[in-house]
């Protein structure tokens, strides 16, 4: 029973990371019906951008460590979300009138130059975020020992996704991007400029893909190179699971997969562990191609 | 004149829909368009406001050129359409729908104030506020369709087929309620394939064909002529 508690934290860890950048793919897709396969990248250099700020910025040791934390993560926040919106003014809106392959291979050189851009500027070894931004503490839960910082996480994971929610289902801005995701014409006809919510789409999704990537250096320590594309396909299945193009279906898919791939390692076998979260992909592609929460059958690419 | 277009080339990317479309709108009319299917009457439409890709000509509203201005800047200067098909926003509350038809307006007042008038004209509406807009009948997403574009207070309303699809009952009180929205000053040009209901209500008309127009009367003129008889009202 403990060990299942403990998996259920790890799941949740996870899950959460999962869901925040698969909100990244699915509000993308639902705005331009456009997978953005730079996303997962986005997601890697946010790691590795908090890994910099910590250690060469000299933020891990100089602020208390969960200030320093907070302080990182609206950085990270920040600057990926400023990429996202590069990408989308050079890679995506110059061929907003073009057939939609065009835009996907545009999608494919861009996740290509962002690993390479990684490459060039961090190498290709392994990183280790420092133990002091880590931090140790443990929190006993019904007797069984967590660390606090997985707590600090799934509630992170979770502030954000409520704010988001709120945003997108209370606002006006929030409604305007829905309308331009159902009809981009109509949403022109109702006065919103429709570049400007596009553009805004590359705001949100890549701050919160970057602070994922944070979040998997605080969770586990080890970042790499390449992490964005093995996360990324996790992610963007965790989007098809709950319905691509759903803002709520890419919360929920994301902590199912988590927790399923978690419990799945645990009880079953830990070197199946991929290959049951792309088992439960193909058997919701089987049963239910829309998804959990999805409505419109998604269409090829 | 209000509206001007004024040898309007335009089509979709490479392909030219419109040769050459001159036609005006007065303010306080009610103009239709009428023609058969593919005469280029919805692409009018779209090309108006900004949706479709403009080849050359002049459009004035108010005296300024709009042609080249994004659709959503044609809506602040007070021109709105409730485009053929409806396509209210599904997924999306009937309340939701019309608030994003006061998308460029600002004061909350005058938000309020026009979604009591469009409750007054569609009391259904009303009822079904808090229902996905995807679940109303075909009627009633037209009703839904006219007051989203009524809310943006516009100076002058396009309609693209507001009949369609719809039972002769609705249709009449559609028309009837598109009448009071004109006596309440908003200027409307509509586009129609019922040109019999369009006629009736209407100032003047045109008559399109491949793209031109052919035609240009007064309402009655265009009832009584024997080919516009022929080619469109069913005698």
């Amino acid at each position: 029973m403990e060990q299942f508690f403990q998996q259920i934290i790890n799941g949740l860890t996870i899950g959460g990371i999962y869901a925040l950048v698969a909100l990244g793919y699915t509000m993308v897709y639902g705005v331009l019906k456009l997978i953005n396969f730079a996303h997962g990248d986005l997601f890697t250099i946010g790691a590795y951008l908090g890994m910099t700020l910590f250690v060469s910025f000299g933020l891990a040791g100089s602020l208390p460590v969960y200030a320093a934390i907070i302080l990182v993560a609206l950085m990270v926040m920040g600057l990926v979300a400023v990429l996202g919106g590069v990408l989308e003014r050079t890679a995506y809106r110059p061929l907003r009138n073009a057939s939609r392959l065009s835009a996907v291979v545009s999608a494919v050189g861009a996740s290509i130059f962002f690993q390479n851009a990684i490459l060039l500027l961090w190498g290709g070894n392994y990183y280790v975020y420092p133990e002091s931004v880590r931090p140790t503490t443990i929190v006993s839960l019904f007797g069984m020992g967590v660390p606090a910082i997985r707590f600090v996480l799934i509630g992170a994971s979770v502030l954000l996704m409520l704010i988001l929610y709120w945003f997108i289902h209370r606002t006006k801005t929030g409604t305007a991007i829905r309308a331009a995701a159902i009809d981009q014409g109509a949403a022109k006809l109702m006065g919103i400029n429709v570049n400007r919510i596009i553009a805004l789409v590359f705001l949100i999704g890549p701050g919160l893909g970057g602070v994922a990537g944070l979040m998997v250096g605080l969770a586990y320590g080890q970042i790499d190179y390449s992490m964005g594309f093995s996360y990324g396909l996790k992610a963007f299945t965790a989007a098809i699971l709950g319905g691509i193009g759903n803002i709520p279906g890419a919360m929920i898919g994301g902590l199912i997969l988590g927790l399923v791939e978690t419990l799945g390692a645990a009880y079953l076998t830990i070197a199946w562990k991929d290959a049951i979260s792309f088992f439960v992909l193909i058997l919701i592609l089987i049963i239910r191609p829309t998804g959990i929460l999805g409505e419109r059958v998604a269409e090829k690419l | 004149m209000f509206l001007e277009l004024d040898n309007v080339r335009a089509g979709y990317g490479q392909i030219e829909v419109l040769h050459g479309v001159s036609l005006h709108v007065n303010q306080g009319e009610i103009v239709s368009i009428l023609g058969a299917n593919g005469a280029g009457k919805t692409t009018t439409m779209h090309t108006i406001s900004g949706l479709a890709t403009f080849m050359g000509g002049s459009i004035r509203l108010a005296g300024e050129e709009i042609s080249r201005l994004p659709s959503h800047e044609i809506v602040t200067r007070g021109l709105t359409q409730s485009p053929e098909g409806r396509r209210v926003f599904n997924s999306l509350t009937v309340l939701e729908n019309l608030k994003l038809g006061a998308f460029t307006v600002e004061n909350k007042k005058v938000i309020d104030e026009s979604l009591d008038w469009i409750y007054s004209l569609f009391p259904r509406l009303y009822e079904r506020r808090a229902q996905m807009a995807g679940t109303l009948s075909g009627g009633e997403q037209q009703m839904l369709a006219i007051g989203r574009a009524l809310m943006g207070q516009p100076k002058i309303l396009l309609l693209d087929e507001p009949s369609l699809g719809l039972a002769p009952l609705l249709v009449k009180a559609i028309f009837e309620t598109v009448k009071k929205v004109n006596e309440n000053g908003v200027t409307i040009l509509i586009v129609e394939q019922n040109a019999k209901a369009a006629l009736k209500i209407a100032t003047r008309g045109y008559v399109m064909e491949m793209g031109r127009i052919i035609m240009e009367d007064s309402a009655e003129s265009l009832l009584t002529n024997p080919s516009v008889q022929k080619a469109y009202l069913g005698h």
